[in-house]
């Protein structure tokens, strides 16, 4: 029963979808406000129904449901109350709901936000939204359906893939799909802008809320997916320039230029092209990763083949990014630039170069990302791309990144004199020398590390420079430090939230450079009772212990581990033997720790437990990525936050002479 | 607005076609397909003890046409749905000369049981306990299917279901080699 059930709502939800986002077209077009109101109601049964499909499915779920062939292939009797839930989202079916799910939620949002307050453009944004809509449920109807029926009903299900039973698994996808679908809003706004011909800055202080929104979700989805990878995958690293994360990591740099290239049309009505394509860049790449992950067109750990789900999306994508740039082209008449460049040392060149180096980013990633693919068609020649290719061009980038970091927000716009510079980037400059030096003194021999923490430190200090002076003017008012820090902090949210992130990437940066830089590995192959040293730790192989799981065999191995002080902690690295899976799962063990973590993953091991082999890790730093992440995120959802004063909005920029 | 500037403007949309085209050529590779350095080799030896306790080996099969199995009770859906048209080319070419044998594997006794008595399964089933057969046919996934000619070497593998078509033509063209 419940397969027909499915069907019938994603059939019907469909259905509405496609009738709303026409509906909602022509109202637009001949000013009908009935039809506006019945493409609304459109909009609400297509979030009921998705909503009662997702419903569905988790019961079926719970209930072992094996008429359901997702159920049957996601989960087993054995399979724990909470992962069977999440297993909604454990493969392609599941997460194409959970996807359209959320897109109709934005939907929402966008109805009962914009229907009083944006009259023009709502309509044409609200017919882009349910047109996306409908695409997602066409995949879920036609090439990818979650409620398939599998006959004859087997007596017990495959299970959820092991490497997804994790935490990290509960709340990866979904802050990763938020993101995602989260760029629609952007995406449809920028397209109702074309359409209407209305290109002035409305569209623009819309979108830039919504894509820090979505840049929010998909930055913490990137940073779950990273911890993931550390502590399940067991190879002791966050990143591995994976076809997949790439996908992930494409859409954020452009979503990051334009939330910097957005200041500059505010501020100066320039750029409007550029910000558009931006947007149908990032609302693009979206997709792209979509298709890259569910087609099976390139190799890479996390993809799987699947039918012709990548032709949809494919078919989808050529859709949007051609009819996109055709409205960009037709309206190009009415995005030139009021304003121009008036001096290359002036905040506006400092972020266009910050633009030119995101997207410049963005485009060795693809090219990589898709190299395997042109390589096979040109040449014949499987190749694969792999992390040396990524960090040789992509570090060099980031540094400069990390440099315009310091100056884009404190240099004057149009044409900095020599006092603002000297005045705003004297004492950083010479904190980052000096910093580079006393960590050249300190045994730091690897130059790009150096250059890291001098730029590090370089940006840290214009941040505290700009904080302390704006303090110090708030201090004339009469308010204590404290006050007058929070208040800076809450008022103009916007610029000082943009800083707090700033500060998690620095964060993040030592992290990363840290971890490359200091972490030490070895492997050794232990009689029992034996112990093996690794940076100052002293780790002893105890013993071997099987265990039955409820859907898994487990052999544990336990190590205690000592420093020179004494007992340190006794981790209990194991192997995971799953019947569904070829090889077996490592389940790693660690002690996190704010400078180092010690990470363990047991190796091959003798059947009576005599001996095991372990691979130990001391990876240092690892934990600022984390930190470097929460210090972002809350820097960024500051920013979202409601604008504290927007009646002195002209000179929020100005630092206080 | 000039000639010139017009047809610039319809350059951005053009500009990503190669973009896609290429992409739609990633349809018309597969980046995992590695051809099976098996085919054509002799098929590695094999002993071992059916569910009903009789022992069947490779060697004692030598000169008849072999089609090797893989699969799993737990393989949802394409073990189920090849296991139909597995028992229907046995009851057609048996009496052929020709030999099926299923191995499961990574399985449990009693789910595999279930399993071939769901199908009523005739021929010769045996589990490989430690693994070591779906490790010397380097068995990727289940299922596979190794076709195996009278002369003992390995002419074709399907990987993913067999249907009754590719049961049909492997074992016809194998039947018509003279030994």
């Amino acid at each position: 029963m419940t397969p027909e059930l499915g069907y019938a709502a994603t059939v019907a939800a469909l259905v509405l979808a496609v009738y709303g986002a026409g509906a909602a077209a022509w109202s637009a077009v001949k000013g009908r406000a009935d039809l506006q109101a019945s493409s609304e109601r459109a909009a609400v049964g297509v979030w009921l129904l998705i909503t009662a499909c997702m419903l569905l499915l988790v019961y079926a779920f719970l209930t072992f449901d094996f008429s359901v062939s997702y159920v049957a292939s996601n989960t087993n009797r054995g399979t724990p109350f909470y992962y069977r839930i999440t297993a909604l989202w454990g493969a392609l079916e599941g997460s194409i709901i959970l996807w359209a799910w959320m897109l109709a939620l934005y939907t929402l949002i966008v109805v009962a936000r914009y229907r009083r307050t944006q009259p023009q453009l709502y309509p044409w944004v609200l017919a882009v939204m349910l047109g996306v809509s409908s695409f997602f449920l066409l995949v879920m109807t036609i090439p990818a359906p979650p409620f398939e029926r599998l006959s004859p009903i087997p007596p017990d299900g495959r299970g959820l893939n092991p490497l997804l039973e994790d935490s990290g698994m509960i709340t990866h996808p979904v802050a990763l799909y938020l993101g995602f679908t989260g760029f629609s809003v952007p995406f449809a706004f920028a397209m109702a802008a074309l359409i209407i011909g209305r290109t002035g800055d409305e569209w623009i202080t819309i979108t830039r809320r919504w894509t820090i929104v979505a840049w929010y979700f998909l930055s913490l989805g990137l940073l779950i997916g990273g911890w993931w990878s550390y502590h399940v995958l067991g190879w002791g690293g966050y990143w591995a320039w994976d076809p997949v994360e790439n996908a992930a990591f494409m859409p954020w740099l452009t979503a990051t230029a334009f939330l910097h290239s957005v200041m500059i049309q505010e501020r100066r009505r320039m750029l409007k092209l550029w910000n558009l394509t931006l947007i149908i860049l990032t609302f693009s790449l979206t997709l792209f990763g979509t298709f890259l992950t569910r087609s099976g067109i390139i190799g890479s750990v996390h993809a799987f083949s699947q039918g012709s789900v990548g032709q949809f999306f494919l078919a989808f994508l050529a859709l949007v990014v051609l009819g996109a740039f055709s409205l960009l082209a037709w309206r190009l008449d009415r995005l030139r630039g009021q304003g121009e460049l008036d001096s290359i040392v002036s905040r506006e060149s400092a972020f266009l170069l910050n633009n030119l180096f995101l997207v410049a980013a963005t485009f060795t990633v693809f090219f990589g990302t898709v190299f395997p693919l042109l390589s096979e068609a040109v040449k014949g020649t499987k190749v694969s791309v792999g992390a040396p290719f990524f960090n040789l061009v992509n570090i060099p980038i980031f540094l400069a990144l990390l440099f315009l970091m310091g100056v884009g927000p404190l240099i004057a716009w149009r044409r900095a004199s020599a006092e603002n510079l000297r005045r705003n980037f004297l004492k950083p400059v010479a904190a980052g020398l000096v910093a580079a030096a006393v960590f050249r003194l300190l045994g730091v021999g690897n130059a790009l590390v150096l250059l890291c923490l001098a730029l590090v430190v370089f940006v840290a200090g214009t941040i505290a420079l700009d904080f302390y002076r704006a303090c110090r003017a708030r201090r004339r008012t009469g308010e204590g430090w404290a006050e007058a820090s929070w208040g800076l902090l809450l008022r103009q949210n916007r610029r000082y939230g943009g800083f707090v992130v700033h500060l998690g990437v620095l964060v993040i940066a030592l992290g990363v450079a840290g971890s490359q830089a200091w972490s030490t590995q070895t492997e050794a192959t232990l009689n029992r009772g034996d112990a093996v040293e690794l940076a100052g730790y002293t780790i002893r192989f105890v013993g071997l212990e099987p265990s039955e799981e409820s859907n898994h065999f487990k052999v544990t191995g336990t190590f205690a581990v000592t420093d020179h002080r004494g007992p340190v902690t006794v981790l209990t690295p194991a192997k995971k033997f799953y019947p569904q899976e070829q090889t077996p799962i490592a389940a790693v063990d660690y002690r996190l720790g704010f400078w180092e973590d010690l990470y363990l993953v047991l190796g091959d091991f003798a059947r009576d437990g005599s001996h095991a082999t372990i691979k130990i890790q001391v990876n240092r730093m690892v934990s600022w990525l984390w930190i470097g992440g929460l210090v972002l995120t809350l820097g960024a959802a500051l920013a979202i936050a409601p604008e504290g004063r927007p009646a002195r909005r002209p000179q929020r920029h100005e630092v206080p002479a | 607005m000039s000639p010139r500037a017009r047809a610039l403007r319809w350059a951005i949309p053009l500009a990503v076609v190669p973009v896609l085209v290429l992409l739609a050529y990633g349809f018309r590779t597969d980046p995992r397909e590695i051809p099976s350095p098996l085919l054509g080799k002799p098929a590695a030896p094999f002993t071992l003890t059916t569910f009903e306790g009789k022992p069947i080996s490779l060697e004692s099969l030598r000169g008849r046409v072999v089609v090797v199995n893989f699969w799993a009770s737990w393989c949802i859906p394409a073990c189920y749905d090849e296991a139909p048209s597995l028992e229907r080319a046995w009851q057609a070419y048996r009496d052929r000369g020709v030999m099926l044998v299923g191995v499961n594997i990574q399985d449990k006794e009693e789910p595999a049981k279930q399993f071939l008595a769901r199908f009523g399964h005739t021929f010769p089933n045996a589990p490989d306990p430690v693994g070591r057969v779906s490790v010397d046919y380097g068995v990727y996934g289940v299922p596979e299917t190794f076709f195996i000619d009278r002369r003992g070497r390995v002419r074709f593998k399907q990987v993913g279901a067999v249907t009754d078509e590719i049961m049909r033509v492997q074992i016809d063209k194998l039947l018509g080699e003279p030994a």
